[in-house]
């Protein structure tokens, strides 16, 4: 069990405020608008930044009034967005540079198919291979504490899912407890089996994936967030073209509401659905 | 022609620089890493006494370290009665008035070498366990080897190019501080343009050279890093 309650002041306008437990082998996920303190809040995990409070792992303190334990002496891996490899050493030598175990480097290697690169530099590898590296020299600690500051947020949709799936195993191989910050809806609901919406320094909500992200009410079972790029008369009736994720949709509106909607607002688009087509 | 060329000038002031660089290097390594990494309140204070050597005129300088070194001074007078040692107009004076003749041109390069590299792969090494003395040896030295070599080869040859306050810290004795430059300056005054020649243009083309290969090996490594 991992128990927080802490307070940071990141600048005047944002104080992280925190109170939460972490259970032993949980996979949490955070998510919030950017500024909202999320990698702060991972920095502070890490020891990489100092708060005032309270951080309690199993019986060992990690943070209290009288003591700051070390990022060194904190039992952590870290996987940072821009990968930060050490850029003199080869990909074996990053992970052997944590720890001199050479079983658990292959196997790591072996596991997120790194064999055949294990001797290039950091440099010569892309996007995607570099934060596998990360991510292996990560575990190289062994660590109780597994922290990902949005480590798949540069790479593109197919070595996000494939990375995807490889944090999930290695989480669950090395039975760690891991916190990913992350904006992406269908990564969190993949992995994650807790979820936390953080606001200005604040948890807003804290719950199951499912209940945190769909944001269905009542009988609606469609629910997107989307933006208004353009509103059009077509005859008697308005349409409003609506970018919702990375497509556009065409939705009907009334002359009211044509009236009330402005171009650039956010908006929530919603039906039910009795009987949908899906095809592929 | 060369036989009656007389190589001791140079040897001593090759001799002092090589020493100087080993001296500085020892010294601003963890000076110049403090300096990068600290967000200090005296950090300022500390730039400004580390630059001071470039803009002072050498004689100011050479005065200072002429009266902190002679016997009027508490430093002088204490390696006077403990280690029965002068320090002004002679080879350990000169090492001690070069050391902070050419100090910023070792700490300058290095700290802006440390300040370069990527804060959050240092802060990768302190999670992986390591030290910082050993994050600095393992992670930030071998990361920064342009701005190494720059500050290495730069302050050899501003120790081996100094001339105003090796003149009044060490006079002109020869075997002891009559280094280079010192010699071509007495050289010129005697009229002996012919040596003067000769050793003017030695020294022009070790500078070049050595100037030459820092920026040949730094553009070579930075087109390798693409």
């Amino acid at each position: 069990m991992i128990d927080i309650d802490i307070k940071k002041e990141i600048n005047p306008n944002l104080t992280l405020e925190l109170k939460l437990q972490i259970k032993e082998g949980e996979f949490l996920a955070i998510t919030g608008k950017s500024g909202a303190g999320k990698t702060t809040f991972l920095r502070l995990l890490a020891g990489l930044e100092r708060a005032k409070g309270k951080i309690r792992v199993g019986s060992d303190i990690w943070l209290d009034n009288s003591t700051c334990r070390a990022p060194q002496k904190r039992e952590i891996g870290f996987v940072f967005q821009e990968y930060a490899l050490f850029s003199n050493m080869s990909v074996k030598q990053n992970l052997l540079y944590v720890t001199k175990d050479i079983k658990l480097c292959q196997e790591l290697l072996e596991l997120s198919g790194l064999e055949h690169l294990q001797d290039r530099l950091p440099h010569t590898l892309s996007g995607g291979q570099k934060q596998r590296v990360s991510l292996c020299r990560a575990m190289m600690k062994r660590p109780k504490l597994l922290l990902l500051d949005e480590p798949l947020s540069a790479l593109d949709a197919e070595m996000r899912q494939k990375l995807q799936q490889e944090i999930l195993t290695l989480h669950k191989k090395f039975g760690t407890t891991t916190l990913m910050v992350s904006h992406d809806v269908s990564e969190i609901y993949k992995l994650a089996n807790r979820v936390m919406v953080f606001q200005n320094g604040k948890i807003i909500k804290d719950g199951t994936p499912k209940s945190v992200l769909l944001k269905t009410s009542g009988s609606q079972k469609f629910s997107f967030e989307g933006e208004i790029l353009d509103i059009q008369k077509v005859d008697v009736i308005f349409v409003a073209i609506v970018s919702i994720g990375q497509q556009l949709a065409e939705i009907v509106i009334s002359q009211e509401e044509a009236k009330n909607l402005k171009i650039g607002s956010t908006v929530r688009v919603s039906t039910k659905a009795f009987a949908p087509i899906i095809s592929i | 022609m060369l036989e009656s060329f007389d190589f001791t000038p140079f040897i001593l002031s090759f001799k002092l620089a090589f020493i100087v660089t080993i001296i500085l290097f020892l010294l601003c390594l963890p000076l110049s890493w403090y300096l990068s990494q600290t967000s200090s309140k005296f950090k300022p204070f500390l730039e400004t006494i580390t630059a001071l050597p470039i803009v002072l005129p050498p004689s100011v300088l050479g005065f200072y370290i002429l009266w902190a070194l002679s016997q009027n001074s508490p430093i002088g007078a204490f390696f006077q009665d403990y280690f029965d040692t002068s320090l002004v107009f002679n080879f350990k004076g000169l090492v001690i008035a070069s050391c902070l003749y050419s100090l910023p041109f070792m700490v300058q390069p290095l700290q802006s070498g440390f300040e370069s590299l990527d804060a959050r792969m240092l802060e990768a090494s302190y999670i992986s366990g390591k030290s910082r003395f050993e994050t600095l040896l393992r992670v930030a030295l071998p990361n920064i080897k342009p701005a190494l070599l720059t500050s290495i080869i730069v302050t050899f040859a501003h120790t081996v190019g100094e001339f105003g306050v090796v003149l009044m810290v060490g006079g002109s004795i020869p075997n002891e501080t009559k280094v280079a430059s010192v010699a071509i300056y007495e050289m010129v005054e005697t009229m002996d343009y012919k040596n003067a020649h000769i050793y003017s243009a030695f020294m022009l083309g070790i500078s070049f050279s050595v100037l030459f290969s820092v920026y040949l090996f730094n553009k070579k490594h930075r087109v390798g890093l693409r």
